[in-house]
């Protein structure tokens, strides 16, 4: 076996241990895209927010 | 006692900007230590006498294990201080640890569970560690369950708070449960005087649990920047921070 098998076979435990780094890997992963996503959306809601204010303020002065 | 600058780091807008000025100096240490810790542990480490390379999920499982208790300690003292001080930044910081706590606490059980397989030969065991670790996780849940529950954020806030306040008793237990009771799980590997693996297999795991650490407090300065943004809803100071 070459030492890249014998690497991915894992002593024989690969189906224990491969499993588990792609765990952790898509944890980490869901974790960095949760919080951009969390992030970029209150960033976009806010600046709509303060469009919507920056709209309604010329209106109210005038009434 | 001068405590200016704990109120001047409890103002959203200070904590905002320097949110945003930490997080490189997190996020890139973290990526550095936790690579080569991965690297370390799965290629450069030899592989245990009696566990073979099935040993290797400890890079993994360990620094998720301690995230978990990290993360709810954080949580809960946040939570306190949001209580009894009434500071809406606490509130912030402990609704933004909640979510990264619960992924690292269930990805702490599915690996212990993948390691325990070959190990004890069986997947689950009600053991004391065990279940006090799966009780952190229905904490967790429970915990953003209660404050989505809620309209009103206020008491979507104490209400939670209470419930991380109380739940924080669960930390102490799992920790100490491989010692007040017969446990399958082994005991302190690293933290004590004489730590029971070589210096060969120790430095990766002691990198990758530094690493995860760095990655918690990169992965904290985004939500809290998130949900003070969400709280702030009508601060004029928005105008000149949201970019």
């Amino acid at each position: 076996m070459s030492d890249v098998g014998r690497f991915l076979a894992m002593g024989g435990y690969a189906r224990f241990v491969w499993p588990a780094y792609a765990l952790w890997a898509a944890v980490i992963a869901g974790n960095v895209w949760g919080a951009w996503r969390a992030l970029d959306r209150a960033r976009t809601r806010a600046l709509r927010r303060l469009a919507a204010r920056a709209h309604d303020a010329p209106d109210r002065s005038s009434s | 006692m001068n405590w200016t600058w704990f109120h001047r780091l409890a103002s959203p807008p200070h904590f905002y900007r320097i949110a945003g000025q930490l997080l490189p100096w997190f996020a890139i240490p973290a990526a550095l230590l936790l690579l080569a810790g991965i690297y370390g542990g799965l290629v450069l480490a030899p592989p245990d006498y009696q566990q073979g390379d099935a040993y290797r999920i400890i890079y993994i499982h360990a620094p998720s294990a301690w995230l978990s208790l990290l993360c709810y300690t954080v949580m809960a003292t946040a939570a306190f201080v949001g209580l009894v001080w009434r500071i809406k930044l606490a509130h912030a910081v402990a609704a933004a640890t909640a979510p990264i706590g619960a992924s690292f606490t269930a990805l702490a059980l599915a690996t212990g569970s993948l390691w325990g397989r070959p190990m004890w030969g069986t997947w689950w065991e009600w053991d004391a560690r065990l279940t006090s670790e799966l009780i952190l996780l229905f904490l967790y849940l429970g915990y953003m369950a209660l404050r989505s529950a809620f309209d009103d954020l206020t008491r979507a806030d104490r209400a939670s708070a209470l419930l991380a306040v109380v739940g924080v008793v669960n930390v102490p237990i799992i920790h100490f449960s491989v010692y007040w009771w017969n446990s399958l799980h082994q005991g302190t590997t690293v933290f004590k005087a004489q730590p029971s693996i070589p210096p060969s297999m120790l430095l990766p795991l002691l990198m990758c649990l530094l690493g995860s650490t760095l990655l918690y407090g990169a992965l904290l300065c985004v939500r809290v920047r998130a949900e003070v943004l969400e709280r702030e809803r009508q601060a004029s100071w928005l105008a000149g921070l949201v970019k």
